[in-house]
């Protein structure tokens, strides 16, 4: 395996130091948080940065708090590992902290961070999916101050994010969220470790009643376009509909004909779209069934409806 | 206190600049040293090359078969994947930091007692990686101990060893505690 060239590392205590830092040195500087993504991308992929700024010395960008107001607030610097079995997280939004123990193994867990998962802007990036059927928004510091914006217009392309150089992104935010709000994630992946999602789909429902009639719900697919999406005809074919097999059945068809996959080593275009299909309507009908808890992980991939 | 003189073992590698070096105050292995380190060099490369410390393994390099697992700050990563420059400050734990005094530490003894091991290239990272679980877990399931190992590939044993082992270990460390505590 390749070794990386030389580069310099800088380690502020501060996000005005690390931008300074950023803005003194010029291009070729590149923030470091777990390094899951930039050391492959150093080692594998030829990137040869001039200079690494880590970002793990600042202290106000770990750390995952509930407000009172009931939103969640995650440092960027939160390790996948932290989200996965952080207690708040694991009982409000259980399929969040599944999104994140999906990711790697626990050594890449243990680095990786959330804040890196959603900077590096792939498509399959785990959490992205589960985070925006959240309706999470981000929070970058920029050169102009403070910027916020929803997770869902944070993207621009594979590798392309609204940030721009220098740009620190600082913390997730999800907002208030019903007691009763169920949702489920599903990595779909041949694999059950180590993999990257071949097709990821989030949902988060609310339903009313015995019959479950939805009220209101959310579904997002990740790998099967340039950037993670919302699948919103999917969603318009559930709402005010009562949730069952059949109805499930045509949201998973709306959400296939939405998105626009692409062949590549993993799978073909046709395939992930019959996947989104299936994992479509799987994740639908197991929010529904909800969980209870945190399921261990053999239990996850299980089919509960 | 013990300073290093890096680089110690294979100097000078193609294009290295001395300029950026960092010095570092880390406790590898319990023992504090104060290391001057060159910044982009991997941890893996900073333990076996400089360090002396051969019984951490690179399989892949790229953090899928977890032969480089050491514990930092009491936590295993894939030290294939860690700067040397980030370290400052750093608890570091290899395998060669395992076995305290004499004796085998309870997840050595388990492995060579079940066959846990047989070329024994993925054995290190698989040692960190299983006492890392048992600090966390002392009764782990099997379906648990896969869990944990999942980033932990051997292309020998086929598993089934391993996670005997891992049991075992799990039993033995059990064991002593009980004993412990009755002094
Ligand atoms: C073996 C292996 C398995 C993996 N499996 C998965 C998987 O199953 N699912 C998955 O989604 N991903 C997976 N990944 C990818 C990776 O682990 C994740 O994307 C991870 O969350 C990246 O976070 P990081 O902290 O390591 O990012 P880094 O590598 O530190 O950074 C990634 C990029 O984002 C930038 N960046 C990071 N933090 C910030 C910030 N706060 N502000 C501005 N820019 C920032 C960096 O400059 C860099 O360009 C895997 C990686 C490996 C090596
Ligand atoms: S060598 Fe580090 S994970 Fe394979
Ligand atoms: S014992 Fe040979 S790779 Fe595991």
């Amino acid at each position: 395996m390749k070794r990386p060239e030389p580069f310099e590392i800088f380690q502020p205590a501060s996000i005005q130091e690390a931008r300074e830092l950023h803005i003194h040195h010029g291009p070729g500087g590149y923030f470091l948080a777990g390094g899951t993504d930039l050391a492959i991308a150093i080692k594998e992929k030829g990137l040869v940065p001039r200079y690494v700024v880590d970002l793990k010395r600042i202290g106000s960008l770990s750390g995952i708090r509930e407000n009172a107001d009931g939103s969640l607030v995650l440092g960027a610097l939160a390790t996948m590992r932290e989200v996965e079995i952080s207690r708040v997280i694991s009982r409000r939004f259980p399929f969040l902290s599944q999104s994140a123990g999906e990711v790697g193994s626990i050594q890449i867990r243990n680095r990786a961070t959330i804040g890196g998962n959603i900077a590096n802007a792939t498509p399959s990036a785990d959490v992205v999916p589960a985070l925006l059927v959240l309706e999470a928004q981000v929070t970058t510091s920029t050169q102009n101050g403070e910027k916020q914006v929803p997770l869902e217009s944070f993207f621009l392309g594979p590798g392309k994010t609204v940030m721009e150089r220098g740009d620190i992104l600082t913390e997730i935010i999800i907002p208030p969220a019903s007691a009763n709000l169920r949702g489920e994630y599903i990595k779909f992946s041949p694999r059950e470790m180590m993999d990257l999602a071949y097709v990821g789909v989030a949902v988060a429902l609310l339903t009313d009643g015995d019959e479950n009639v939805c009220r209101e719900v959310r579904i997002a697919l990740g790998a099967v376009s340039p950037v993670p999406m919302r699948a919103r005809k999917a969603e318009a074919v559930l709402v005010n509909r009562v949730i069952n097999e059949e109805s499930a059945e045509r949201a998973g068809e709306a959400a296939a004909s939405e998105c626009t996959p692409i062949s590549d080593v993993r799978a073909s275009a046709a395939y992930r779209r019959h996947m989104v299909r299936v994992n479509t309507k799987r994740a639908i009908l197991n929010a529904v069934c909800g969980r209870p808890g945190n399921l261990p992980w053999v239990a996850r991939r299980e089919r509960r409806y | 206190m013990q300073c290093v003189a890096v680089p110690a073992i294979f100097p000078g590698w193609p294009g290295e600049r001395g300029d950026i070096n960092k010095k570092i105050r880390i406790t590898l292995n319990g023992q504090e040293r104060i290391l001057e380190v060159v910044p982009y060099r991997l941890l893996l490369d900073l333990l076996r090359d400089e360090m002396g410390m051969t019984g951490t393994k690179e399989g892949c390099g790229t953090g899928d078969c977890g032969a480089c697992t050491v514990l930092l700050h009491g936590k295993p990563v894939n030290s294939c994947l860690v700067f040397s420059g980030e370290l400052d400050g750093a608890d570091i734990v290899t395998i060669e930091g395992l076995k305290i005094g004499p004796e085998l530490h309870p997840v050595q003894d388990a492995f060579r007692q079940d066959g846990g091991a047989q070329c024994g290239y993925c054995t290190p990272g698989m040692l960190m990686m299983t006492t890392a679980l048992l600090r966390e877990n002392e009764q782990p399931t099997e379906e648990e101990i896969r869990f944990a190992l999942s980033g932990n590939l051997c292309r020998c044993t086929g598993y089934a060893k391993i996670i005997q082992a891992v049991q075992r270990a799990a039993e033995m460390m059990r064991e002593k505690k009980i004993t412990e505590a009755k002094g």
